[in-house]
């Protein structure tokens, strides 16, 4: 187990960000010009990324499978983004935002990293301002911040309920300028389906031209995955349609080790499913926990309408069970205590799967037209999509997949296990532990891109000065390319009864009982084997239409869903080798009165799963955690 | 519910596109335009046919992917809306869907409702930016602004680039989609530096990619599911001539 080195530089936390960008290695310019980058994935961790290393005068390639740059899924993010700027003169720090974002994750993240992303969070607010994307100002012209979960402080800077639009855009304006000056190529409806290694490096990727169906070779001296989370697994969740695992796991299968795949975070405020055809769900932005107040009625099965049941007969159940974070208590919590009230029978609407969030209070004290102005966009969304209004009556919200914190296991470079193939944003695993506080992936996905790939990557190149581009004949990439054109040949050969969709949702169902909000060592042994049998199901019953030769979305769906299947085993694997409950990972056996109980003694601990083919048990590696800064402690709220 | 659909599909971009007509039945009222979709799709796939393709990802009207002409209006009846924020409930059961792809020269025609709008990247590769590199920057409170042109900036810089407006247009101008983007940098201290090399190159790159001019109809403001303002052109109009003659 000794392959796991995290490189973590010495020296006390305060300083190891600015001593290690002291000594780290440099790639002088006019050899940043041989070196080529292969960005994938365009969301604001590699956007940024992309951006930023063309500015530095490497040559990038970037990759997207949505027909534009500015369509990646980081766009939907609502409330905001944390930064510890002090703005506020409230008591905010450094620290006390790496402290939060340790104690938010339950304690299973990296000191190091995480420091040095609340070291970065400032600067990301500065880059964002002078590039003009329009945070919200008070009457002064200075940033306006609120609060979001599981802080004291106000940290989160924010554009309305469109914060990763703004963001995005923003990254994308400076991705823009860098393919117009000629220094970055992109490539859009493309989707990367196999990673070239070539003597344990990693050298290129195989993409599909979406429009075409053809499968191209592109060479890189490094790798970069930003390809973002995973949630898709469980078919609905708060993701975008094409959001997939595909990238990550094909870098997972040429030996890029998968960490703590099973800290998946569920969002508690999400619109509640409707009904069977349902694609997708939405979510409500955590900022309206601000205003909003969560309730059910203390009676069960009491199906009176909201309105009709007087104050005395609620159960404000955030504010009764943490009165000091109230209705901002972290993400797992909050969720894990709308799921309590439901198990309880006080879940509210038809399905009794929901809870109200309720503004009521909040427009008698502010005043609709304030209300309006803060939340104005999500409660249009809110009336689009249930058609009912929530100025009126209180918005009915269910907890759902949201992000996951889990990922390509990376050193402090970024790197992974396969040397030169990075991993930034959701798709890497380092820095919100066993749950992520909100407003909290916009700002890792941008200080990755920004303001630290770009350093640590040079410490890698500058290795590479001397390794002439590789032509894309070379015998590596002759294998990558077959492989990746005999499984789609396998998709389309199948031609049994059952649509990629059918089984997509076959495995959410599985993983969401099974592996979702709440998890036993006895259900997780049964989804095993149910994976393991659909699984063998999916690859002799698919049915997939079409041709490989053309723009064929059904064949793109197919080869994503075989890889979440895949996926999926490998969660299961590792919920149950964690016996524990920790931050979003809840083991019914490991409880204490339905807040989780961690055991630091055997679990303090990163998964890191080593692929040993396909239906094969993989290997665990632990990389254990130390915390030197902060005392292991009891995660409350209350 | 049950609807006839009348679709355009096409194979590719060089083949001929027709509108063929499906029937569907047992819709429910609350799902989504793109759920009948999905569910029309299932249908096919298990008939042993192609499914339609169609863009979309986000399904909650927030990326711009989606990109459907229905009834003959882009992103369909409701006014500030979505093809995927569009639900069954605001169409009348048996009633007759008219489903096409947005159409225009500067969006070519991929597949079935899948159209290219790859122009509007291009015409933001030639000045949708403030020139800053990633490090070069002050602190962010050293760069106040009026909260009224935050406001302002925020409301253009709202759009999507979905397309709407070009499909709406009758001459298929893209004015809009540039003019928001122009009036957002121009309302801010940040975008003043650049704004006339800004404002020529990007109406150039937007005459350079087929874009019809602006017809002053409002057809694209009244289609427009972000609700970008008409006053974003008149911005667009006052900064090229300014430009022009500086």
């Amino acid at each position: 187990m000794s392959v796991l080195d995290s490189k973590i530089p010495d020296g006390p936390l305060e300083t190891k960000w600015t001593d290690y960008k002291s000594h780290v290695k440099l790639v002088n310019p006019s050899n940043k010009r041989k070196l080529e980058v292969i960005v994938v994935g365009t969301g604001l961790a590699g956007a940024s990324a992309a951006a930023s290393l063309a500015e530095l005068g490497y040559k990038v390639k970037a990759y997207c499978y949505q027909d534009s740059p500015r369509r990646a899924h980081s766009i939907a993010a609502q409330g905001g983004i944390n930064a510890a700027k002090n703005y506020k003169n409230d008591g905010d720090s450094v620290f006390r935002l790496f402290y939060d974002t340790i104690k938010g994750g339950d304690f299973r993240a990296r000191e190091a990293n995480v420091y040095r992303l609340a070291e970065v969070s400032a600067n990301i607010i500065d880059q964002c301002v002078a590039q003009g994307v329009p945070f919200a100002r008070e009457y002064g012209g200075l940033l306006d911040n609120r609060s979001f979960g599981g802080a004291q402080v106000s940290r989160t800077f924010y554009a309305r309920g469109q914060t990763g639009q703004q963001l995005l855009l923003g990254a994308y304006s400076a991705l823009s300028r860098q393919i117009g000056i000629g220094n970055v190529e992109m490539f859009s409806r493309h989707e990367m389906v196999e990673l070239v290694n070539i003597d344990g490096k990693a050298r290129g990727i195989i993409a599909r031209d979406l429009k075409t169906g053809k499968l191209e070779r592109h060479f890189g001296h490094a790798v970069v995955l930003a390809t973002g989370g995973y949630g898709n697994v469980f078919f609905l969740s708060t993701n975008a349609m094409g959001c997939n695992v595909t990238a990550a796991w094909k870098a997972h299968k040429q030996g890029a080790f998968f960490a703590n795949p099973c800290y998946t975070q569920i969002h508690p405020t999400c619109i509640p499913v409707s009904g069977d055809y349902q694609s997708k769900l939405t979510l409500m932005s955590e900022s309206l926990r601000n205003d909003g107040r969560v309730w059910v009625p203390k009676k069960q099965g009491d199906k009176r309408k909201p309105q009709d049941i007087p104050e005395d007969e609620r159960d404000y159940y955030l504010e009764r069970k943490y009165p000091s974070f109230g209705n901002l208590a972290p993400r797992d919590i909050a969720s894990r205590a709308a799921k309590e009230a439901c198990d309880d029978g006080r879940g509210v609407g038809e399905s009794g799967l929901a809870v109200y969030l309720d503004f009521a209070d909040a427009i008698k004290r502010l005043g609709k037209s304030v209300v309006e102005a803060r939340y104005g966009n999500l409660f249009d969304m809110y009336h689009h999509i249930t058609n009912e209004d929530p100025y009126e009556v209180p918005m009915r919200i269910y907890p759902a997949v949201h992000y996951t914190m889990g990922g390509l296991w990376v050193d402090y470079n970024l790197m992974t296990t396969v040397p030169g193939l990075y991993a930034t944003g959701e798709c890497n695993f380092s820095d919100h532990g066993a749950n992520r506080l909100g407003a909290s992936a916009l700002m890792q996905g941008l200080a990755d891109g920004y303001f630290v790939l770009p350093y640590t990557i040079g410490d890698y190149l500058a290795g590479e000065i001397f390794t002439k581009s590789i032509p894309t004949d070379h015998p590596a990439f002759d294998a990558a390319e077959k492989a990746a054109a005999e499984r789609i040949n396998k998709l389309l050969a199948v031609k049994g009864n059952r649509t990629v969709d059918d089984f997509h949702k076959a495995l959410g169902k599985i993983m969401w009982e099974y592996c979702g909000m709440a998890r036993s060592s006895e259900g997780l042994t049964k989804a095993q084997a149910m994976l393991k049998q659909l699984r063998e199901e999916f690859w002799s019953d698919v049915r997939v239409t079409g041709g490989a030769n053309e723009l064929n979305v059904d064949l793109e769906k197919a080869g994503r869903v075989a890889d979440f299947i895949e996926l999926g085993e490998l969660m299961v694997t590792d919920a149950l080798s964690r016996n524990e409950s920790c931050g979003g990972h809840f083991r019914v056996e490991y409880q204490d009165e339905g807040e989780a109980k961690r055991n630091d003694q055997d679990y303090a601990y990163v998964a890191a799963w080593e692929h040993k083919g396909v239906g094969q048990q993989a290997a665990l590696h632990k990389e254990a955690l130390k915390f030197e800064n902060v005392k292991l402690a009891t995660r409350s709220y209350k | 519910m049950k609807f006839n659909l009348k679709i355009w599909r096409q194979k590719n971009a060089q083949a001929a596109g027709k509108m063929v007509d499906y029937t569907i039945d047992n819709i429910n009222a609350d799902m989504s335009f793109l759920e009948m979709m999905d569910v029309l799709n299932e249908e096919l796939i298990r008939k042993g046919e192609e499914p339609v393709a169609f863009d979309h990802d986000c399904r909650e009207g927030i990326c711009g992917m989606c990109s459907m002409h229905i009834n003959g209006r882009p992103h369909g009846p409701l006014r500030g809306t979505t093809t995927c924020q569009l639900y069954m409930r605001n169409f009348t059961d048996g009633e007759t869907i008219y489903i096409e792809p947005f159409r225009a020269n500067a969006f070519p025609i991929i597949r079935d409702l899948v159209v290219d709008r790859s122009a509007f990247d291009r015409i933001m590769q030639v000045g949708g930016f403030v020139s800053v590199n990633t490090g070069q920057v002050q602190d962010a409170n050293n760069i106040p602004v009026v909260k009224a042109d935050a406001d302002l900036a925020m409301d253009a810089a709202s759009c999507i680039g979905c397309g709407a407006c070009v499909a709406a247009c009758k001459n298929a101008s893209a004015s809009l989609f540039v003019g928001a983007k122009i009036s957002q940098y121009a309302l801010l201290p940040q975008g003043r530096i650049e704004a006339k090399e800004r404002v020529l190159a990007m109406v150039n790159q937007m005459d350079e990619e087929g874009f019809g001019s602006c017809t002053n109809t409002g057809a694209c403001e009244a289609e427009c599911p972000k609700g970008i303002s008409l006053s974003n052109i008149a911005r667009m109009n006052r900064e090229y001539y300014s430009a022009s003659i500086s």
